[in-house]
């Protein structure tokens, strides 16, 4: 890995013409992912993006490394399979909340609890994008879209609750208004062993323009993202003077001033429970309120193609490598003539 | 074993065949019975065919109808291609077992049922009002009645064992009683449950101790009067073994992946009657095999996929309800040009259907079963061990095409068995191909580029797989420009590929043999087959010819392409007959693709074809023919 050759963010760039709307913010996702990728220290040609369909599912077009755009919902199926053929290869999969969370969500949560060594950018833009503007599996109850002329009836997922659920060993949330947060998440994301789930939030200016202003604008940022630092305890603010307590396994925002820093949560990445995690992203209810961003979760779990193999190495140096001959004559056999 | 065999037939008279059929409740253990018998009978060189069946619940309530499980094997001093018509020996360990098997049964057939089972309640159960074994029900048939229950209990008396757990061992006094009737070697089913239990001593004992008292209890009830042997069949020289279709379709694969020299990734969701080849494969992970069991049907396909795009051979094996749900990845394949191989073992449908019972109505599913015009390559195994050659030939065309590959077997195939000749592994044919690494274009700017949809003469595109330098692309469902392979929306290009995609498959036609006929090649009628009916059309032409018909057979392994002869073959028969367990798929593609009047011979209630019902289905089409032929002649004075 150390010994790939030096190269800037055009080398990973295509010549395909980006097909985005114009000021999408899948742009700057982008832009932070091809930045990010000289600095990872891995060949582009061990590097395969696959994504499934939607406007996201677009990425692997735009980058100079393998890709594979497959059918809607089952990338994280045909990253596995893939992945466990190959544990030489860095694969990213990229997709929608359409895609991950409504038809896909089944291979989703099973990606991540077998642990399979893929990055999962999930780009949450809380509406379908690509078939015009039909709301999603993240958008908020009592929206009003195309096919929701009453407002939607359905109550959202939270994706960082359904990869918490899902037993994931890494699990963390960025949005794309701030390329260094992002970067800095997808290193973390990327360095991890096993299924990385990342939920980014991202502007769709076209169909539901300004979901995430409330969080994401910068004069909003100090008051409204908590930022994750571990070992840290969970404070935000101007000042740092609001901080996130955690009490009866039910975090709630509260003045440092009147609780005291001793009382705030600290924050353990770490923790073999994911309860303080979930307690914590339980605070993002929905997008116009204080919502934690960073690293929920990264444990250390057996990664599934490697465990495979050690079984297959341990079938080997059982038996020795399979031999067909052996195998055909493996049942009763007898002798004519 | 050879001692026992010549003793054997010094003094008991021989017959050319039976067909036996074990029956009773799905917890008495019947299948392993069957399995028994079918694998002392094969050691002792006869030939065979074997038909299990099972209810479709695991524990259906105990004595009912609907609780029945069943084996019929065919055992003959001769070649053999089905499991028998009609079984001529019924083993019946309940009143159950009984009422639904007994009309199978030849006339003058042998019964044989334990006696301890016909009590009120059990005869209540299986719904008879009266005692079947006194009330003339069984007049006309031998019968041969054991108290199987109590005789395994007091063999077992002595060796600590507990009645109740005793009492499980009964069917291995049926099989005893069965392999003394039949003059089977007894060794190899003691050795067989020697290791098969080993570690239980207990159930070792009381095993042994049943099938003794069986095998005893013959002599002492002086039943030498229904004994008879079957002389080993004159089998071509070779070493054998005795295969059901999921485990030479295993070995298939596992070979082919031997072949290939790279690694064999299997995709499966746990389905009936696909899953023993998941269990087979799991098995073999010294071969290097990632036998995957993925969360639904569709990720079993998908990640077979992405195992072959990174340069495995990615397999995925199912039945029809699964073969449905994977669709469009399959489509997703077919657009990728990248190597896939989809296996259905069908049951019988639509829906839920006949999950363990056979049928073979999914030909149209895998030949048209995808949105968009998608043609794929199509095979079908027709014999158990015939699906260890298909499987290799899927994978062959599959990684040499790059093309996803859809092999047929059926229910039937994949549990029943046939004894096998184990081919020389030096003799299998080579699957060659190479994974590309080098650039194949100058680009525009003088520098050497990539285009991942040129092709070769055989309209092959690259497979260049992700890890090799210089060779990075971007490829997807989206339709794609030939040759440099980017997003295309142009309407030519969209045609070209459409039109390149079908001769593709097509081409493939150049290598697969052309069709022959078996049996009488200058005969008026042909019969077509394709999958499992080979067997039942074999022997119901032996049949017809043993009695002065002159009939052809052409059976189809390749059903797309079809090879290239086979509408010039099938032109020079006045009637082609194509028997089918569906309502007549191959007739229509047939008639569709040579506009030949193809006649269909359709079975669709969960069960192979038996001889006697083509055989009968075939005389009356030759009869049509000779009397269309008098009516021609006679035509004036009519
Ligand atoms: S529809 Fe929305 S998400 Fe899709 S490209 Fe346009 S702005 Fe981006």
């Amino acid at each position: 890995m150390t010994d790939a050759p030096v190269t800037t963010k055009k080398d990973w760039a295509t010549d395909q013409e980006v097909r985005w709307c114009p000021g999408c913010g899948d742009y700057s996702i982008l832009t932070a992912v091809q930045l990010l990728m000289p600095e990872l220290g891995v060949r582009r040609e061990n590097t395969v993006f696959v994504s499934g369909i939607g406007c996201a599912a677009r990425f692997p077009y735009y980058m100079n490394t393998y890709g594979l755009h497959t059918v809607h919902g089952r990338s994280p199926a045909i990253a596995t399979g893939l992945a466990m053929a190959r544990k030489d290869l860095n694969v990213w999969v990229v997709g929608g909340d359409g895609d991950m969370l409504s038809i896909g969500a089944n291979h989703l949560v099973h990606a991540l609890r077998r642990n399979v060594n893929i990055t999962i950018l999930m780009f949450n833009n809380q509406i379908y994008g690509l078939t015009k503007g039909q709301y999603s599996p993240t958008s908020e109850q009592g929206k009003v879209t195309k096919s929701t002329p009453q407002g939607s009836l359905d109550q959202p997922f939270n994706a960082v609750s359904v990869a918490l659920g899902a037993e994931a060993t890494f699990v963390a949330r960025t949005h794309d208004m701030d390329r260094a947060h992002m970067q800095e998440v997808f290193r973390r994301a990327h360095a991890h062993q096993g299924a990385a789930f990342v939920e980014i939030y991202q502007n769709c200016n076209v169909f539901n323009d300004g979901a995430f202003d409330a969080i994401t604008k910068r004069d909003a940022r100090p008051f409204m993202i908590i930022d994750l630092r571990h070992g840290e305890p969970v404070r935000f603010g101007a000042e740092g003077e609001l901080g996130v307590v955690i009490e009866g396994g039910r975090a709630r925002i509260a003045p440092v001033a009147e609780v005291g820093i001793e009382a705030l949560a600290v924050h353990d990445e770490a923790a073999a429970d994911p309860s303080a995690a979930f307690a914590m992203n339980r605070l993002a209810s929905s997008v116009d309120v204080p919502t934690p961003m960073g690293v929920f979760r990264a444990v250390e779990r057996p990664e599934y193609g490697a465990s495979m193999d050690a079984q297959i190495v341990m079938a080997q140096a059982r038996g020795g490598p399979g031999d067909l001959k052996e195998l055909l004559h493996s049942l009763p056999t007898w002798r004519v003539g | 074993m050879t001692d026992t065999a010549e003793r054997v037939h010094e003094t008991v008279p021989e017959t050319d065949r039976i067909v036996v059929r074990f029956a009773g409740d799905s917890g008495d253990g019947i299948q392993l019975t069957g399995d028994r018998f079918t694998s002392v009978s094969a050691l002792f060189g006869n030939d065979l065919a074997t038909l299990p069946e099972f209810p479709a619940e695991i524990r259906a309530p105990a004595g009912t109808l609907a609780g029945v499980s069943a084996f019929q094997i065919h055992v003959a001093d001769h070649e053999v291609t089905t499991p028998g018509d009609a079984p001529t020996v019924l083993v019946a360990m309940n009143p159950a077992a009984l009422r639904s098997e007994l009309d199978l049964l030849v006339d003058a057939g042998t019964v044989i049922v334990n006696r301890d089972a016909f009590v009120a309640r059990n005869l209540a159960k299986a719904g008879y009002e009266a005692d079947p074994l006194a009330d003339g029900t069984l007049d006309g048939y031998t019968v041969i009645t054991a108290p199987m229950t109590e005789l395994t209990k007091l063999a077992c008396r002595d060796l600590g064992v507990k009645p109740r757990d005793a009492e499980r061992s009964k069917n291995f006094f049926a099989l005893g009683l069965v392999s003394w009737l039949y003059s089977r070697p007894t060794e190899p089913t003691l050795e067989w449950i020697e290791t098969k239990f080993a570690g239980r001593d207990q159930v070792i004992a009381a095993n042994r101790a049943a099938f003794a008292a069986g095998h005893a209890y013959g002599e002492t009830a002086e039943l030498s009067a229904s004994r008879v042997s079957v002389g080993a069949a004159p089998l071509e020289p070779g070493t054998y073994t005795n295969v059901n279709g999921n485990t030479a379709l295993s070995w298939g694969l596992i070979a082919a992946s031997q072949q290939a020299g790279i690694p064999l990734f299997l995709g499966s969701y746990p389905i009936t009657p696909a899953s023993d080849v998941l269990h087979e494969l799991s098995k073999h992970k010294n071969f290097g095999v990632r036998a995957f069991q993925a969360e639904d049907e569709i990720a079993a396909v998908g990640a077979a996929l992405g195992a072959s795009y990174g340069g495995h051979i990615g397999v995925t094996v199912t039945s029809g309800p699964g073969l449905a749900l994977k669709s469009e990845m399959i489509g997703l394949a077919v657009s990728l040009e990248l190597p896939l191989v989809v296996i259905d073992i069908q049951r019988g449908g639509p829906s839920t259907g006949l999950p363990t019972k056979t049928e073979a109505a999914d030909l149209m599913l895998a030949m048209h079963g995808r949105h968009g015009e998608a043609p794929l390559p199509v095979l079908a195994a027709r014999s158990p061990s015939d699906c260890f050659f298909v499987a290799i030939e899927a994978v062959r065309l599959a990684v040499e095409h790059r093309t996803p590959v859809i092999m047929l077997s059926d229910g039937y195939l994949a549990n029943g068995s046939e004894p096998w000749r184990i081919p020389a592994v030096e003799d299998l044919s080579a699957i060659s191909f190479a994974f590309t690494s080098e650039p194949n274009r100058i680009g525009p700017d003088g520098e050497p580029a990539f285009w991942p949809y040129q092709r070769d003469d055989r309209l092959v595109r690259p497979w260049a797989i992700p890890g090799t330098p210089g060779l990075m692309h971007r490829i997807g469902g989206i339709e794609k420009e030939d040759g440099r392979g980017n997003i295309s929306y142009a309407p030519a290009n969209h045609q070209k590929m459409v039109d390149i995609r079908a001769a593709r498959v097509d081409a493939i036609a150049d290598r697969v043999p052309e069709a022959s006929v078996v049996g009488d090649s200058d005969a008026r009628l042909a019969v077509v087959g394709w999958g499992s009916t080979w067997g039942a059309i074999t022997s119901a032409l032996k049949r017809l010819r043993g009695r002065g018909h002159q009939v052809a057979h052409v059976h189809l392994r390749h059903l797309n392409p079809l090879p290239r002869n086979l509408g010039a073959l099938l032109g020079g028969f006045d009637r082609v007959i194509v028997p089918e367990m569906n309502t007549g798929q191959l007739a229509r593609l047939l008639r569709a693709e040579y506009l030949i009047d193809a006649r269909t011979v359709s079975k669709v209630a969960g069960q192979p074809f038996m001889a006697a019902e083509l055989e009968g289905a075939i005389e009356e089409e030759l009869g049509g023919l000779h009397r269309r032929d008098a009516s021609l002649n006679g035509g004036g004075s009519r």
